[in-house]
C-alpha cells in the first residue's frame, strides 16, 4: 500500500467530493487527482527518478497538496520546507537531500536565487503562483546556473491526466522530513510508505474520523501535524479546510460555523487567543466532535474552558515526535480525570520507558526514557549514520530497530503516560524542537559577543521559551533590541529568543565549559 | 486629527521597523494582502494590534480583528481613520 494510493482510491468512490477548501477555492477529489498525474507526469518528463527527492517550500494551498502527492505519484519523495526557512538553510537542505525539483512561489525566490543557483543537483524550480516573467530577475539568476524555471499551472494544463506507472513499493520513501538536531544541523527524517501509512491508520483508527468529516487546519503542511491532517482526510475520504496560519480568530470562527467542521487540530497559540475572545460562548460549536492537541502540553485551565465552549467535542492530548510521527493519545473520556496526561501507545504501537542501564521501569513515578516501537518508526536520518544509531538501536528481536525519544516520561499506577523534559538540552518551543546551538551560531556571529547561551525557560502558551544568556567582549555594546533584530535576520520566527539576559560572564563547569544548569 | 497620509507613514514605517528589521522598504502594494505577503504571521498580529492601540490611542475590539480591517495597508489605513473619527 503506498500513501498516495488513498488518494486515488477516495477519488475514484467520490470525485465529486470536496477534498481541499482554501480561501475561495474548493478541490475536489476528482480535480485534485487529476492534477497530481498531470505533475507528476510533468516531473517524469523533467528526468525526475524513482526516490528522487523534490522540496516543497510554500504556504498551505492546494498548491503544496499537489506537489506532495505529484511527487510520490512520480515515485519520487516529497520534503516539505517551512516556507519562513531562510535562504541559506532552504540551500543546505536542497544540497543535503540532492533535490531535483524544488516548487516554491514568485515571493519566496526574491533574494535566494544565488544560493538556488549553487545547488548542483537542483535542476528544475516550478512556481506554483507564476511563470518565469514574474520572477524575471531571479528566474534569469537560475537560467544562468542551467536551472529550468515552470509555471505550474502551465504544466497542469499541458500534461495528461492519467497516472504514470510508478514503480514503488510500501519500502520505499514517501517523505523527507526535516528536524532541528542538537548539533545545530537539521536532519533529514527518513520515513516510508509503510511508516506513514501505519500512521495514518493508527491516528484515523483512534479519532474515529468518518468521511463526512470536515478538519480545519491553520497548522503548516511542513509540520508532519498539519502535513497528517490532510494525509489523514485523503485517506477517510473527508474534507480538509485549509488556512494559511491562524492569524484572525473570527474568521477561523467563522469557518467552522459556516463548513460545519467537525476536527479541530490545535496547538496552545491557538486556544490561547481563541479563549481571550468575551464573547466565544455565543458561537455555534456544535459541529466540532473532536478537537486534538499535541506538540505541546495545552494547559489544564485551556482544557476546562475548551470542554465548556465546546462541549460535544471529543478532546484528544496527544505525544509524538517526527521521527515515528505520533506515540501516545490519551483516551478522551479521561480528559476531566488526567488533563496532564498523554495516556497511552496509540493503536498498533508499543511503549515502554526505561532507565539509564536500559531496564524497563513499572514503578508508578518513576521517570525514564520513553522507548517506541512499531511500523511507523522512520527507518533513519538521511546520510546520517551516527545520528541515526543514536536514536534507532537494535530491538529486542534480530528483525527490528527500536526508537529512542530522548525525552522523560513517568507513569500512573494505570499505565498513562506523563511528560516530564527533553533527555538532551533540545527546547521544546511552540511545538518545534530546537537545537540551542543554531541559535548560538547565530550570536555568535554578532561582534560584540564573547560568550552565548540558550535555554529554555517555562512559557505557559509556548511550552518553553528561548532565552539568550550573552557576555560581551569588553569596551563592547549589544542591546536586547540589536539581539533580537539579528535574530530574526538569521533564524526562522520560532528560534527568535523571547527574551535575552546580559551577564558580565558565563557560568562555567570545572573544565571551563558554559554550564547551563548554572543558568536556569 | 491625523490625515490618512500621517496614518499610512506610521503603519508603514511600524513594518519595516519590527517586521522588516528597519531594513529597505515596505515591498508591498496598498491592496495586496498581509498575510499573503509574507509580512504579517500571527504573533505579528498581536503586535501589530497592541501597536494601533498605542500609538494612535484607540481600543482595537475582539470583533474587530478581521481581515477586512486589518489584512492591507488600504484596509489598515481606513480602519484607523474609521476608528479615530468615531473616537472624537
Amino acid at each position: 500500500m503506498l500513501l498516495d494510493n488513498s488518494l486515488r482510491d477516495s477519488a475514484a468512490r467520490h470525485p465529486d467530493k470536496e477534498a481541499l477548501i482554501c480561501g475561495s477555492r474548493r478541490a475536489t477529489y476528482g480535480e485534485l487527482d487529476a492534477s497530481v498525474n498531470a505533475l507528476a507526469n510533468a516531473l517524469r518528463e523533467f528526468g525526475l527518478n524513482r526516490q528522487d527527492r523534490v522540496v516543497i517550500y510554500f504556504d498551505n494551498s492546494v498548491e503544496v497538496v499537489q506537489g506532495i502527492f505529484g511527487a510520490m505519484r512520480a515515485s519520487g519523495v516529497f520534503v516539505p520546507v517551512n516556507p519562513q526557512v531562510k535562504g541559506d538553510k532552504l540551500a543546505f537542505i536542497l544540497k543535503d537531500c540532492q533535490a531535483r525539483v524544488l516548487i516554491t512561489g514568485v515571493r519566496n525566490l526574491r533574494g535566494i536565487e544565488r544560493e538556488l543557483a549553487e545547488c548542483p543537483d537542483l535542476r528544475d524550480v516550478i512556481l506554483v503562483d507564476g511563470d518565469a516573467a514574474a520572477a524575471a530577475p531571479e528566474a534569469a539568476v537560475l537560467t544562468a546556473a542551467s536551472k529550468r524555471v515552470h509555471s505550474l499551472a502551465a504544466l497542469l494544463a499541458n500534461f495528461p491526466t492519467t497516472a504514470p506507472v510508478n514503480p514503488n513499493i510500501s519500502l520505499d520513501l514517501a517523505s523527507l522530513i526535516y528536524t532541528s538536531g542538537s548539533t545545530g544541523v537539521p536532519k533529514g527524517v527518513m520515513l516510508t510508505h509503510l511508516n506513514m501509512v501505519t500512521a495514518v491508520t493508527s491516528l484515523t483508527t483512534y479519532l474515529r474520523n468518518v468521511p463526512d468529516d470536515i478538519i480545519l487546519s491553520a497548522l503548516p503542511l511542513s509540520f508532519d501535524y498539519g502535513l497528517y491532517q490532510v494525509l489523514m482526510a485523503v485517506r477517510f475520504g473527508g474534507t480538509v479546510v485549509l488556512e494559511k496560519q491562524f492569524v484572525y480568530p473570527y474568521k477561523y470562527i467563522e469557518l467552522i460555523t459556516r463548513e460545519r467542521v467537525t476536527g479541530l487540530p490545535i496547538v496552545p497559540t491557538i486556544t490561547a487567543i481563541l479563549l481571550n475572545l468575551k464573547d466565544l460562548e455565543q458561537h455555534d460549536f456544535s459541529s466540532v466532535r473532536y478537537v486534538t492537541n499535541t506538540a505541546q502540553a495545552l494547559p489544564v485551565h485551556h482544557i476546562r474552558r475548551m470542554r465548556q465552549v465546546m462541549p460535544n467535542a471529543r478532546i484528544y492530548s496527544m505525544y509524538g515526535l517526527t521521527e515515528c510521527k505520533r506515540v501516545a493519545y490519551l483516551p478522551p473520556e479521561l480528559i476531566d480525570k488526567k488533563p496532564t496526561s498523554v495516556g497511552i501507545a496509540i493503536p498498533n504501537t508499543e511503549v515502554w520507558i526505561e532507565d539509564e542501564q536500559g531496564n524497563r521501569i513499572t514503578t508508578p513515578g518513576q521517570p525514564g526514557e520513553l522507548i517506541v516501537r512499531g511500523a511507523h518508526v522512520m527507518v533513519g536520518y538521511w546520510n546520517r549514520p551516527e545520528e541515526t544509531a543514536r536514536y534507532l538501536r537494535p530491538g529486542r528481536w534480530p528483525y527490528e530497530r527500536e526508537l529512542r525519544t530522548g525525552d522523560l516520561f513517568r507513569q500512573d499506577e494505570d499505565g498513562h503516560l506523563y511528560f516530564i523534559s527533553r533527555k538532551d538540552d533540545l527546547i521544546k518551543t511552540a511545538g518545534e524542537r530546537v537545537g540551542p546551538r543554531d541559535v548560538e551560531n547565530v550570536l555568535y556571529e554578532l561582534e560584540a559577543v564573547k560568550e552565548a547561551a540558550v535555554i529554555g525557560v517555562p512559557d505557559d502558551v509556548l511550552g518553553s521559551a528561548i532565552k539568550a544568556f550573552l557576555a560581551l567582549r569588553d569596551g563592547a555594546s549589544l542591546t536586547e533590541a540589536e539581539v533580537i533584530k539579528h535574530c530574526q535576520q538569521r533564524l526562522e520566527r520560532f528560534k527568535v529568543p523571547k527574551h535575552v539576559a546580559f551577564l558580565p560572564e558565563l557560568p562555567k563547569t570545572n573544565t571551563g565549559k558554559i554550564s547551563k544548569k548554572g543558568l536556569s | 486629527m491625523k490625515s490618512d497620509t500621517e496614518i499610512r507613514s506610521a503603519i508603514c514605517d511600524f513594518f519595516v521597523e519590527n517586521f522588516l528589521m528597519g531594513e529597505g522598504t515596505l515591498a508591498v502594494r496598498d491592496d495586496e494582502s498581509l498575510l499573503e505577503a509574507g509580512i504579517i504571521d500571527s504573533t505579528g498580529m498581536l503586535e501589530m494590534v497592541m501597536f494601533l492601540e498605542q500609538h494612535f490611542g484607540l481600543k482595537v475590539e475582539d470583533r474587530e480583528l478581521v481581515p477586512e480591517n486589518l489584512d492591507s495597508l488600504a484596509n489598515l489605513v481606513q480602519f484607523v481613520g474609521r476608528k479615530l473619527r468615531a473616537a472624537r
